[in-house]
């Protein structure tokens, strides 16, 4: 609403600049896939396509609630141990059936999202600090549940990492659906409402009457549960459990993620499709640089230029 | 005692019981490491025969010295109101530069990484101060980028550099009454750094920065040329510690690092440097490494316990000290 009111007041060249920051990370996709279309053998194939996209769904799903929190100016440190939690509690609870693992894993990270949720909103402890004491004691507790690399054979499990519905991968058909559902909650929810209002101005908010604190706790425990979500589905596909490797580094690629497609870290704007599509862009950054035989440092060099570069195309758009 | 503390303190204008009970919050937030540390060494010592001994304190510090290197830096980093989240990418980049640089000779292997790990520091300082993008953001893509770097020059990890000059070799594994070289380092940098921070006009406008970059640059701070500096010094002693590793280990070994930057901010945090920025000292950080590296030691004592509980412990250390420094801070500010 303010961002229209905003662009009309622009002129030619700060419209463009505008456009690129609304639209860039789209157009970054759209000339990549060009890009891999025309020079890179075998891309169409549809094996390849399949396997980026299940690659990438885990990183979508837990990018979904990072972009909630990043919404209320917090960050979420924790989601890559909370994936390590979950993977554990899923072998730990499996004797009792699929089901009652997933829902162990799940209530896992509603308990660490609620956690850092209340260390935030109710003794004020800034979100970087109270969600790295999380990913810090988190894994390590992870850790101790599961020491080491633990396989498994439920076949529910397994299927639900591996298996298709109507030819796409199960994962995908979930992290679709959770990405419509984050979507509609933030544009057409009055939760999605005070979330956003919360980022923009926490201070207004609380004098209007939202209940701030407790839609920040929401929104780290739907953090948590998304995170955890992503550590079963991640878990289902290795079929083991492997709290010392899995999900590490992954709370920089989901803020990665959010970042790059375009979601302030100022907070006060989410851009949950901008999300999915910045994930997908690292994602297939990566494939294409595989594909063309450059090696996987270049990778992260050139991820480094895309974050710099889609920040600073952003910095400034408040004050706009 | 920071200047902003004295400061607060001459602009009291509060009753003399209020004074004292902020004092005491202020004296636990600044020095509650330090307690908490010694409180730990006495249950350790209470509770295993092994603990309390030379040999133990001697392995507590040779451990720690890399990771109070890196935290004295990102103590100013903090202090200015920063962060600097390409601290362990840098260690492990100058770990394989000072390693590849040491078949030149000593000097090369501890000026290589000093100027690489340095210009990146610089570089980050150059962006975080000239543009209004969030430090966060731009140590994180330092991170990603000097890690891909790192890789680069070793071939994608598949490649370890061995460190070919004695004398670089000697840097890491000499020792002297039992203690190694970079512990030695680690004391007289902390000691420069003690100075530099509370004894200098550089010191007080990295407190002012951190305190209110507004009011500091309205008081005529350079605040630009101190925020490059303070990044600098991090990339630098980062780099640093990296060499003296390279050197302990004989090798530039390119799987560590990872997710060091988070224990180093954790320790400096549990040393009472607020991550808002503008108090804080080295003292706690130090406090805050040693308690790190106690927590290390007695869980080795465990026999039984498994190295995981150390995060645990850690996790719950952070959260802990966290918690007592907003109450300690908001009980501040309404009396």
């Amino acid at each position: 609403m303010a961002d229209a009111t905003a662009t009309t007041a622009l002129d030619g060249r700060t419209r463009v600049l505008a456009w690129m920051q609304e639209y860039g990370v789209y157009a970054a996709v759209v000339v990549l896939l060009l890009f891999n279309i025309a020079f890179t053998p075998n891309f169409l194939d549809v094996a390849n396509f399949r396997t980026q996209l299940i690659q990438v769904a885990p990183i979508v799903i837990l990018s979904l609630g990072m972009a909630l929190v990043i919404g209320t100016e917090g960050i979420d440190l924790s989601v890559g141990s909370v994936m390590a939690l979950a993977s554990a509690m899923v072998v730990l609870y499996l004797g009792y059936g699929a089901p009652a693992a997933i829902v162990a894993a799940l209530l896992a990270g509603a308990v660490v999202g609620a956690s850092g949720g209340l260390l935030v909103a109710y003794v004020g402890v800034q979100p970087i600090v109270a969600t790295l004491a999380l990913l810090v004691g988190i894994r390590g507790l992870a850790n101790v549940l599961v020491p080491q690399l633990t396989e498994f054979r439920n076949p529910t499990l397994i299927g639900l990492g591996s298996r298709s519905l109507l030819g796409l991968p199960l994962v995908v058909i979930i992290a679709a659906a959770l990405t419509a559902l984050v979507a509609f909650v933030v544009k057409r929810t009055t939760f999605g409402r005070q979330v956003v209002a919360i980022g923009g101005n926490r201070a207004a908010s609380e004098l209007s009457g939202l209940p701030v604190r407790r839609v920040l706790v929401t929104v780290y425990v739907i953090s948590g549960m998304l995170a955890a979500g992503a550590g079963v589905l991640a878990t289902a596909r290795l079929q083991a459990s492997d709290p010392t490797s899995l999900g590490l580094l992954t709370e920089l690629s989901a803020i990665t993620a959010v970042v790059v497609g375009g979601t302030p870290l100022t907070g006060g704007r989410i851009r949950v499709l901008g999300t999915v599509m910045g994930a997908l862009l690292m994602q297939l950054l990566a494939a294409t640089l595989i594909k063309h035989n450059l090696p996987q440092s270049w990778t992260q060099m050139v991820q480094a230029v895309i974050i710099l570069a889609a920040v600073y195309a952003a910095r400034g758009r408040r004050a706009a | 005692m920071s200047p902003a503390l004295e400061l607060d303190e001459r602009a009291g204008g509060r009753g003399r019981e209020g004074a004292g009970r902020e004092r005491l919050g202020q004296l636990l937030q600044h020095h509650g490491a330090l307690l908490v540390l010694a409180l730990t060494v006495l249950i350790g010592t209470v509770a295993f025969d092994s603990f309390a001994t030379t040999q133990n304190a001697a392995n507590i510090l040779v451990s720690s010295s890399f990771l109070a290197i890196i935290a004295i830096g990102m103590t100013f980093v903090i202090v200015s109101g920063g962060i600097d989240l390409s601290v362990g990418s840098s260690f492990v980049l100058g770990g394989v530069l000072a390693a590849y640089g040491s078949r030149y000779g000593v000097v090369v292997a501890v000026l290589l990484p000093l100027a690489v790990c340095g210009t990146i520091g610089l570089v980050q300082g150059l962006v975080i101060a000239r543009t209004s993008m969030a430090p966060f953001i731009v140590t994180l893509a330092g991170l990603l980028g000097m890690r891909g770097l790192m890789l680069a020059l070793s071939g994608e990890g598949a490649d370890t550099y061995l460190v070919e000059s004695d004398a670089f070799a000697a840097l890491g594994q000499g020792s002297l009454f039992g203690l190694t070289v970079p512990v030695y380092v680690t004391v007289v940098l902390c000691l420069l750094g003690i100075v530099l921070l509370q004894r200098t006009g550089f010191g007080q406008n990295v407190y002012a920065i951190g305190g209110s970059e507004d009011a500091a640059a309205l008081m005529g701070v350079p605040v630009a040329r101190v925020k490059v500096l303070v990044y600098l010094m991090s990339g630098l002693l980062a780099g640093l510690a990296g060499a003296l590793n390279a050197a302990r280990l004989s090798s530039g070994v390119t799987i560590l690092g990872v997710g060091m930057e988070l224990d180093v901010i954790a320790a400096v945090v549990i040393g009472g440097t607020l991550l808002t920025g503008g108090a804080g000292g080295l003292t706690g950080t130090m406090a805050g490494v040693l308690l790190l590296g106690v927590i290390q030691s007695l869980i080795n004592q465990v026999g039984s316990l498994n190295s995981s509980f150390q995060q645990v412990v850690s996790g719950a250390f952070l959260a802990v000290v966290v918690i007592v420094q907003r109450v300690l801070s908001k009980a501040q500010r309404l009396s």
